[in-house]
This record gives C-alpha cells, structure tokens and sequence, in this order.
C-alpha cells in the first residue's frame, strides 16, 4: 500500500465557456520518503492536481471523477470539516507566491500557532514554543522577535521559510510544495531547496514537488511525473526521464532547455505552435497538434502508457511503432561501467 | 570628484560606451526625511557592434535600472552615455538615439497598450518619427515588420489581449525593429514565457540579430539563458557591477566570490551533475539597497572578507586578458 494512491483523477473548470478539463485521467502512486516531480508548463494541471488532493479547489473547478486514497483512506467525497482535519495535518502546502500566502493583517506567529492550536492538542504558551522552536527549524534569526512581525517586515526568502515552518508544524505525512521557488533568486531558491531535502530527509515525509524547472526536478526528485495538458505523457526515475526521455514531448522540452555546458552555442531546437486550449481538446494526444513526428493515429486516439524502461512508461504512438515498448515491465538492465 | 570631468575619447570599435552611470533615486523614509536609494552606482561598461552583452543579477540589483536608464527613460544622475562615438546629452541627440536604441520589456501582458491595435502598436515608432511618407507604405511595414516576428498579417486589426503570451512577446519585438534600431534593449523578454516558447522567442532574437546586425544588451536573471545567448556577461550586485567576462569564460571560471557562489547556485537539469555539483549557499537575504554595505557590497556576506573589503569599495579591473572583477582579494 501506498502513501497517496491518485486513480483516473478527472478535474475540470465548468466555466461559462465550456468545460475545461484541466486534469484528464491522472494517476500515479507516492510511496513514504520519496520526492515526486511533478512537471509541466503552465495549463498542464500541475497545480491543479495539488489543488484536488487537497481540495482546495475554488469553484466552478471540481474533481468530475476518480480516486484520491490516503493511507488507504478514500478522501474524494469527504465533507469539508472532514478535510481540515487531514489539511495542514496530514498532508500540507507550500504556494507558489510567498507574497501573497501570508495574510497581512496578523503577526507571523498567529499564522503558525493557528495550525498548531488547531491540530494538537498544546495550549497557547506550548503553540508559542512550537512556531519558534519551528521557525529556528527553517533557519530564521531571531524566532522570538520574528513571531511578534508582519509579514511585509521580510523578505521573500523569509516568507517562503515562514510557510515551509507553517506546513510543517504538526509534521505531516505529505508536503505539497507548489512552485515552492518560482518567484524566487537562483542564491535564495538554492537555500530552500536545501531546506526542504533536510527537512524531508529529518522528517521522513513525502514531498510532492511541482514545478516547470526542469534545473530542480533534476537536483532534488526521485521519480518524474511530466505532464502536458492535464495527462500525463511520461514518467519514470529522475535519470530515466534526463538520460532516456522517450514521449515526443519530453524530447522537445529537452530540446528547447539551453545547456549551461555547451560552449558553442548550438541553437535551441523549441517546441512549434503554442500550447493547446483547454476549451477544444482533441480527442487523441494533446500534444499531436504540436508533435513533429505525429501520425494519423495520434490525432484520433490517446496512446496508453507502456513500459519503455524498468523504470519509466510513456504514453506515446511513437513508441509503438519503433517497437521499443512492451506492456510487461522489462527487467532491469546492468548499468554500463 | 575632479576625474570625473576628465576628457573621455569614444572608441569606435565599441557601439554603446557607458562611464560611471549612476542612478539614485529619492524614497521618502520617514516624515520629512528621503534618502537616496542608489540603483546603480558607478557602472561603465562598452558593447561593441553586432555584440550580445548580458546583465544578470538578482532582483533588485538594478539590472533593469541600467537598462532604462541608458534609454534614458530615466534622467541619470549621473555618468555619460556615448552612442556610436557621440555623447548623448541634449534634447536632440536624444530624439535621434531613442530611434536607434529600442526597448523590448519583461511582462508582454503590461507593456502592451490594450486600447490599441496591433498594428497601431507596432507602427508607434514610425508614427513618432515620421518614418513613412503614405498611408499605403506605413501598412506595408507594418505586415512586413509582423511577417518577420511570425505574426499573422491577418491579425492586425485585433487587440493584445487576444494573444498569448509568446504572440505578445513577438508583437513587443515588432515594436521595437519598427524604427530599424542599431541597437536593443532586452529586459528579460523571456522570463514569462513557457520553456517551449522561451526557446522559439530565443532562437527569434538570435535571427533578426543575424540578418540585421543588431546589438543587444540582454538582462536577465536565468543564466543558462544569458549564457546562451550572449557573448559577454556581466554580473551586477547592489547596483555595482562585480565582474564581467565572455559568457564561456564567466561561467567556466567564475572569480569574483559572488559570481561563484551565482554560479554554483544554477540549477543544472541534469541528475548525474546537479548531484555532484558543489553549492556554495550563501547565508542571509541581499541588503535592503537602502542600506547599502559600506566598502564592497558583498561584504558582509563574502567568505574571503577582509578588513580591506569592509573600508574601500574595490574598482573594476582587468585580472585575466578581457575578465575584468570587482574585487580585493583576486
């Protein structure tokens, strides 16, 4: 058993519009202790299916179908009051933007001891222990005076540790950590991703790392989930993703990164087109319409995914063509001296 | 302060010559009380023609500052601009320089006026410097100004919004080759966009600059990014610049301790690397720029600090034959 079982996960946005099915028939497994990558650019239902889990979904989005079990415990269906207890206890969140995830208007030790009240059973004085014993954790100077300020009297690294203590307070089983160092400098988001591969490995908890920065999939995750307009098109291992990506997408993205090694400058080879609307989904691929290398089938029918590796299965037609894919799981190669 | 009225002979060899740029700016810090946040200070820099020279930092370093304030968009405080062996100092000059000096900005949703069309955004420049004689020819530049960012002719008549974010970036671009500019400034022109845009806009850029032998002056923050694209770097820390070098070089054999620790801190998107890679993680945040560190900038963060390093703030000079550092302790 598993720590998050996700199955067939369907999460759409019914807008005015139409539907938008930002996650289209998701499903994967995170085991305890690891770190899941999650990547994609932006309308690939990244966020969104950390949104699901959680749920935390803002209306008109709603989860259409699927299960979502933790601890073998179904959470699709639970009651609002039923969630609270498991958010910010059992699973918890870390946003994209530490600007505006803080509220302005209370001290930044109120918003750690609201978690902290709520969730255990300390009383105010042991709460107040716990924020700055967590906020030392995070490695800010000065717990006792930080927890009496505002959160406009830090600076965007601070915030971003003063929401990794708050997820972190009641010691859960699962971090989200959302774009954790998007809006971030490469120094400060150095130190966090630091901070949260120390924590998890302290800790012992799952984290679920979602970003479109191919640069922090490669230095902190274990498993690889990449996915494009709300599927998934490949995942595997972090070096079997890097060394041996397999779905025509993966490929492009690879592709169009420039390589901080290469020194004569090879031109980038981007991805053409822009990416889909979510509105008018084809019925085959979603990234046929861009695919280089896109046969007819490609338009008409989503490909399942195969096993292309002992430990990596893609959801290409490509792949099934040039035969190297199976729907056994092929036994682990020797690595090459 | 005498120096800096010494005669300063233009290189020709050299487009854009910068000396001493300064650029503060006035922040009310109490009731009757301003002090002077200086964004850049004392920067000089020269990019030869035909050249990408990249400025990268973090935020607030006053990267984007030097940008605009080399345009002039702001009025410097001080320090002298010379263009293509002329100082730019009068009202004339100016007019004529803003026609060859362009500007492609960050956010492709803000910059673009949303009352407008594409085509009267794009024909702006012309528009300002009477650069058509008939209505018939201003059309024909403006299709053929959208044909080559790989605009849709027929989309002319439509409004920004309509656009996504990479079609904005082009129409951005578009406004900015209008007037035939010698040279452009990028301020970080791909820093919204998706990975898979990113690298069309890029590899855009890097055409038009072949067939018109376009200048640019590339800021930004990701640095596999700047090093791609340019030919030289230059790397800024609270509104000083700290060293500078070719792109190869810069990011090979880093001296200055900021930029190493810069360096080591870039996210390599390779396991193998990204796992062995040493990282020097820097303590603390940047200084608030209005408290800027006496001496060198980077003091009061640097490993190799000295008593030297907290008294005087170092000079750029050249360490290796063209990699020029801002540092005691080289």
């Amino acid at each position: 058993m598993s720590l998050l079982e996700v199955k067939d996960l369907h999460t759409s946005f019914f807008t005015s519009a139409g539907e938008v099915k930002a996650v289209n028939g998701l499903s994967f497994n995170l085991e305890k202790g690891k770190v899941l990558g999650i990547v994609g650019e932006s309308g690939s239902g990244k966020s969104v299916t950390a949104y699901s889990i959680l749920q935390i979904l803002t209306h008109p989005g709603r989860i259409v179908s699927g299960s979502i079990r933790f601890r073998d415990e179904e959470l699709v269906g639970k009651t609002d009051a039923e969630m609270r207890e498991i958010r910010g206890n059992k699973i918890s969140i870390i946003f994209q933007d530490p600007m505006t995830s803080l509220n302005p208007t209370f001290t930044i030790g109120n918003q750690l001891e609201e978690a902290i009240l709520l969730h255990t059973n300390r009383n105010k004085k042991e709460a107040e222990e716990r924020a700055i014993e967590m906020l030392r954790l995070v490695g800010i100077s000065e717990p006792e005076k930080r927890i009496k300020q505002y959160a406009f009297e830090l600076s965007g690294g601070m915030r971003q540790r003063v929401m990794i203590a708050m997820a972190l307070a009641c010691e859960p089983d699962i971090l989200i950590a959302d774009e954790p160092t998007t809006a971030l400098d490469v120094t400060i988001q150095a130190q966090i991703l630091e901070l949260i591969l120390d924590l998890q490995k302290k800790m012992g908890m799952a984290v679920i790392m979602i970003t479109h920065d191919m640069g922090v999939i490669a230095q902190i995750c274990d498993e690889v989930i990449v996915m494009y307009a709300g599927s998934v098109c490949e995942r595997g291992t972090a070096d079997a993703i890097f060394y041996h990506p397999c779905h025509e997408y993966t490929k492009g993205l690879m592709r169009s990164i420039p390589d901080m090694n290469d020194d004569d400058k090879k031109r980038l080879v981007p991805i053409s087109g822009t990416p889909i609307d979510l509105l008018h989904m084809p019925p085959g691929c979603p990234f046929a319409p861009r695919c280089d290398r896109a046969m007819k089938i490609c338009l008409k029918e989503k490909a399942k995914e195969y096993w292309v590796g002992h430990d990596q299965l893609s959801a290409c037609w490509q792949n099934i063509k040039d035969g190297i894919c199976s729907t056994e799981r092929p036994e682990k190669e020797e690595e090459e001296a | 302060m005498e120096n800096k009225e010494r005669a300063f002979t233009p290189d020709p060899e050299f487009l854009l010559q910068v000396r001493n740029l300064k650029q503060y700016f006035p922040i009310n810090t109490g009731f009757m009380k301003t002090t002077m946040l200086k964004a850049v200070d004392d920067v000089s820099f020269d990019i030869r023609k035909g050249e990408t020279l990249g400025l990268v930092g973090e935020s607030g370093c006053g990267k984007t500052t030097v940008g605009r304030t080399i345009l002039q968009l702001y009025k410097p405080t001080g320090g002298e601009i010379w263009f293509k062996g002329k100082r730019i100092d009068n009202k004339e000059d100016l007019k004529e320089f803003r026609r060859q000096a362009q500007m492609v900005f960050q956010d492709p949703y803000s910059s673009l006026n949303p009352r407008m069309t594409v085509a009267d955004i794009v024909a702006e420049p012309i528009d300002v410097h009477k650069m058509y004689a008939t209505k018939k020819e201003r059309e024909e530049r403006i299709h053929e100004l959208m044909t080559l960012v790989g605009l849709n002719t027929e989309h002319a008549t439509r409004y920004a919004h309509e656009f996504s974010g990479g079609q904005r970036q082009r129409i951005g671009i578009a406004r900015a080759l209008a007037s035939q500019p010698e040279f452009i400034v990028c301020d970080e022109p791909v820093s919204a966009l998706d990975v898979s845009i990113q690298a069309q806009v890029i590899n855009m850029l890097e055409d038009l600059q072949n067939r018109f032998g376009l200048t640019y002056l590339f800021i930004a923050h990701d640095i596999s990014v700047v090093k791609h694209i340019s030919n030289r770097i230059a790397v800024m820390y609270l509104g000083h610049m700290m060293e500078m070098a070719s792109a190869n070089e810069l990011t090979k054999h880093p001296l200055h301790p900021y930029t190493i620790s810069l360096m080591s801190a870039v996210p390599i998107p390779d396991p193998k690397i990204s796992r062995q890679q040493q990282r020097i993680v820097l303590k603390g945040d940047v200084p608030s720029p209005l408290k800027v560190p006496e001496g060198c900038p980077f003091q009061p963060r640097c490993e190799r600090a000295t008593a030297e390093c907290a008294k005087t703030c170092p000079a750029m000079r050249e360490v290796a034959p063209g990699h020029f550092a801002a540092c005691h302790n080289i």
